[in-house]
């Protein structure tokens, strides 16, 4: 196998505090505790290794970044050591006196999370009273400071029919980009996928919504759009190929080529207390384990695919086939498609949600 | 875009010197594009008070070359970004 390429962006989940508790959650069934957390000065030595290793683009989240004591001196860090530095965060506990802090700390631009269009839908995705009023409070904040700003929506059964508002609500709010990304059933989610799993037609419409939306708002606002593959009939290509271009640092210090690794029980990961962060990228063997093609299964080895999806992604194929190594099940040539279509027939729920546990 | 528009890098988006790919690369909202030479010289130029004419007149001066083709690689890179909004003219 040749040398891996440097790493282009870095997540740093700084805390799993937060305010919030949505359904589909992308942290760890398993939060760290507080007290568990990487403090100041060890963080700002990742992300000095982090600049030095060719990471450009650092994605400071959570849980809820802003629970942080010490993010303003976080992001001075970060932008000291030369990375672009974006602020991944539900708005919920950032102050004014905290955005001018950030301000003057040179943070580069804020992604801002909704829930919902509606307080009464926002509030109970996210399993907090007053939350969507405070964040229109500090969307508006964002915008006299000037920010960029791009609004992160994520989708399921509950709003995706909202799609068009969602995508008026960004432009209000002045956003120069809108991610929508419909939910991903890993972890939290995967508990409430009765509860989330839009439909067929829904999906369908929002494509279309997509598309002349792009269309009507170009240069104005531009959207990216994570469609769920379940529909497809290829696997996409999970993190642009396993260890290729990003990494994800938990609260603790765990090194994990995506957010989700975790999941998959075979893999060990290591601390950055323990390496330096060139030495786990390019020699440690979780970032090993899927790089290239000769951990693929025939079917993937012999696919004229094979370097287009890189067999999709390993935590679904852990998910739903129940081996890590197996090809993506989304896959119409996998033997484990009829899975994935056993999933997409999950009757709706009216349950109620699961809701993500506090630390 | 056109020759009399006054383009500039809005906040959020900036020049930077890759120095372990050692290359140029514009930085912005989830992007990291790689810039080849002549992207880079027309993109320092920018300082949100010159025209896409006036920058294209002190390039095709600066590198003795016709300023028709200056101004088509500059009109074509600059109305790339503004679409991916990566860029503000006036």
């Amino acid at each position: 196998m040749s040398r891996p390429q440097p790493p282009i962006a870095m997540l740093a989940e700084l805390t799993h505090v937060c305010p919030l508790a949505c359904p589909y959650c992308s942290n760890p069934m398993e939060l760290t505790k507080k007290s568990d957390e990487l403090d100041t000065a060890t963080w700002a030595r990742v992300f000095a290794q982090a600049a030095d290793l060719g990471v450009l683009q650092l994605h400071l989240s959570g849980g809820e970044p802003a629970a942080r004591r010490d993010l303003v001196e976080l992001v001075k860090a970060a932008r000291d050591a030369g990375l672009y530095t974006n602020l991944i965060t539900s708005g919920v506990g950032l102050t004014e006196a905290k955005l001018t802090a950030l301000d003057a700390a040179g943070l580069d631009h804020v992604q801002l999370s909704v829930q919902g269009i509606t307080a009464a839908l926002a509030d109970r995705i996210g399993g907090y009273k007053g939350g969507f009023e405070r964040k229109m409070h500090v969307a508006e904040r964002i915008a006299e400071i000037g920010f960029p700003l791009t609004l992160n929506a994520v989708m399921h059964r509950h709003n995706l029919d909202d799609l068009p508002a969602t995508i008026a609500l960004a432009q209000r709010l002045g956003a120069r980009r809108i991610e929508v990304a419909c939910v991903q059933f890993h972890g939290w989610a995967e508990a409430n996928r009765g509860q989330l799993q839009p439909t067929a037609d829904q999906v369908h419409a929002a494509k279309a919504t997509v598309e002349a939306e792009r269309e009507r708002l170009k240069g104005a606002l531009v959207i990216d759009f994570v469609a769920p593959d379940w529909f497809s009939d290829f696997p996409k290509a999970c993190m642009g190929g396993w260890g290729s271009t990003g990494l994800n640092i938990t609260p603790a210090g765990d090194v994990l080529p995506c957010h989700a690794a975790e999941s998959i029980p075979s893999l060990e990961f290591a601390n950055i207390t323990q390496a330096s962060l060139s030495d786990i990228w390019y020699d440690d063997a979780a970032f090993n384990a899927f790089r290239g093609t000769d951990w693929m299964p025939p079917l993937c080895q012999s696919c004229d695919r094979r370097d287009i999806d890189f067999g999709g992604c390993r935590c679904q194929a852990m998910a739903i086939a129940g081996d890590a190594k197996a090809t993506d099940p989304i896959c119409r040539k996998s033997p484990d498609r009829a899975k994935v279509d056993a999933l997409l027939n999950v009757a709706p729920s009216e349950a109620p949600f699961v809701y993500r546990g506090r630390v | 875009m056109k020759d009399a528009s006054v383009p500039c890098l809005p906040r959020g988006v900036r020049l930077h010197y890759d120095k372990v790919r050692q290359t140029h690369v514009l930085l912005g909202p989830e992007r990291a594009l790689i810039l080849d030479d002549i992207s880079h010289v027309i993109l320092s130029e920018l300082d949100g008070t010159r025209s896409v004419g006036a920058i294209c007149a002190t390039l095709a001066e600066r590198y003795a070359a016709p300023v028709e083709q200056i101004t088509t690689d500059t009109l074509a890179l600059l109305t790339d970004l503004a679409h991916k909004r990566l860029l503000d003219h006036v």
